[in-house]
């Protein structure tokens, strides 16, 4: 297999981005991400296209998006893996290079959710489960699905209510200085417990939010980023994925998430290295309580041990392994295919410590830094290692 | 969409048929006052929703078995927040019990308090007609364990 690096990234501003459509959306990550490789749109013969859709009116987004780059004669793909279809595309795209197939790929993550109601997207989202069995009759809700793992993980290790409060709490406070945030402000833990519930024990500020947004890098081979010298390519060493079952009653328990832990041991084998080389994470923080369950099943600290590591401030800057400090799916948004590309684009930018403000930047050791990416309640998931 | 100029597109209405043939025992069952899961006879996993084939060994010989539908709740919601679809429905719980037929199974809990659901209580899986007419599955407080 030969070796992947990341040599140029873009990303759009979140939020309520009713001022383009998809294809324009999509457009500014890529005009970004060209540009900072130093390549154009004629040097890209693959494309891969994470987004999920549906909410939007174009059926096949993928065709649209490249055409209107001017992408269109490139090998091209859209990959859906729920929320982590960002992740999905970029593995794709990964896996065209290392094989040899192409020597530079261009990954684009797209979501444009706001062009139906909200009210809508609860309904796709609760769909989105093991439809017959789950929304048919019982009408879940995407929040539903995770309060259903935070009441398990609660009554299991004794975290409460302000235990998730104090991750939507930390990831509004860098959320709140990264200019391309959708929920560019700070929230106060009284905040936090006091808004209205979704579905309990979480409330609104437990839920990241409804946004449109887009994320693009490109990928190169060893031999390409030589030809083009690039200066910092950043490396991906590791990736790891996989999957768990549909149905949530045909699961084993509710206080973690399988398939991140299969797919992190898979990507940290891969680099070689243990969780304690990270020096910066972005995990998928959909929920809050997807962050704390993610602390323990990505390794980075023991089982019920999520809830110290946010109460003594070990995710922030300065503390042991600092996470989401670009505010997160929480505080960032999740556009929920652009979402994996995003997490690349912050880590790439983490590792050539151009993370904007600087006050976000995380101090590094090891110049390793892990994306965490999952689609639906871990009905996939992708685990990335970055190596500067 | 007030804010933003935009153009409204042609309008979709989407309803799918879902076939039922082959776990069509299950829903006749409700009708009858029964839960039925499945069995691979080939391997003997339980399955609970029911499934035609076997996706551990690859068996589609399977057998109907009723469930006696006792367990307690291993986590809960309370769906505050509700889908259009269910928009004239009032608040829900929905819980997740293990049954101590050796399967678990995820269906609204009724005829509980909020305030009284909790980690670990008795409950037990019934049939039931919806409202609309169709047949479907609910937990409800099992009272001879809950006392």
């Amino acid at each position: 297999m030969r070796r992947v690096a990341v040599i140029g990234v873009g990303h759009s501003k979140f939020g309520d981005r009713r001022d383009v459509n998809l294809k324009e959306l999509a457009f500014e990550s890529v005009k970004q991400a060209l540009n900072d490789a130093g390549v154009t749109n004629r040097d890209i013969p693959y494309v891969s296209v994470g987004t999920v859709g549906v909410w939007y009116e174009e059926p096949f987004p993928a065709a649209a998006i490249a055409e209107y780059c001017g992408l269109s004669g490139a090998g091209l793909v859209r990959v859906e893996a729920a929320c982590a279809s960002g992740s999905a595309a970029v593995y794709n795209a990964y896996s065209a290079i290392a094989s040899g197939l192409a020597d530079t790929a261009l990954v684009i993550g797209v979501e444009k959710m706001r062009q139906v109601d909200s009210l809508t997207v609860v309904e796709l989202l609760g769909r989105a489960g093991s439809y017959l069995w789950e929304f048919e009759n019982f009408g879940l809700t995407f929040p539903a699905y995770y309060a259903l793992y935070a009441t398990a993980y609660m009554e299991k290790y004794g975290a409460t209510e302000e235990d998730l409060a104090l991750v939507a709490v930390k990831n509004h406070k860098y959320g709140a200085v990264n200019p391309l945030a959708h929920l560019q402000k700070e929230i106060s833990l009284e905040d936090a417990l006091s808004s209205y519930v979704v579905a309990w024990p979480l409330k609104l500020y437990d839920c990241s939010p409804i946004t449109d947004g887009s994320a693009a890098v490109v990928l190169a081979s060893e031999e390409k980023v030589r030809e083009l010298r690039i200066e910092t390519p950043v490396w991906i060493a590791g990736l790891g994925y996989s999957s768990e079952r549909s149905t949530l009653s045909y699961r084993d328990g509710f206080i973690g998430i399988d398939a991140s832990v299969k797919a992190s041991r898979m990507a940290y084998k891969m680099a070689g290295i243990t969780p304690d080389a990270i020096d910066v994470a972005s995990v998928h923080d959909c929920f809050t309580i997807a962050e704390l369950m993610a602390y323990e099943d990505l390794g980075f600290c023991k089982r019920g041990e999520g809830i110290k590591m946010i109460r003594e401030g070990q995710t922030e800057i300065g503390g042991k392994i600092p996470v989401n400090v670009d505010g997160g799916l929480k505080s960032k948004g999740h556009p929920i295919g652009a979402t994996g590309v995003s997490m690349i684009v912050e880590q790439t930018k983490q590792l050539r410590e151009e993370a904007q403000p600087s006050i976000r930047q995380a101090p590094l050791k090891n110049y390793v830094a892990l994306t965490h990416n999952v689609g639906g309640t871990g009905h996939y998931c992708y685990v990335t290692v970055l190596r500067r | 969409m007030a804010g933003f100029p935009s153009l409204r597109s042609k309008k979709l209405v989407l309803e799918y048929n879902i076939p039922i043939s082959k776990t069509l025992k299950f829903w006749e069952g409700l009708k009858e006052g029964k839960v039925f899961a499945t069995r691979c006879k080939m391997c003997g996993r339980l399955y609970f929703p029911p499934v035609a084939d076997c996706g551990e060994c690859y068996s589609s010989d399977i057998e109907w078995v009723e469930l006696r539908g006792e367990g307690r709740v291993i986590s809960f919601t309370h769906v505050d927040v509700r889908p259009p679809s269910f928009r004239g429905a009032p608040p829900y719980t929905v819980a997740i019990a293990e049954l101590d037929d050796g399967v678990k199974a995820l269906a609204w809990l009724v005829g509980a308090e909020k305030k009284d659901v909790r980690i670990g209580m008795r409950v037990r899986l019934v049939p039931r007609i919806s409202d609309d007419g169709f047949p479907l599955y609910v937990l409800t407080p099992h009272a001879a364990d809950n006392s």
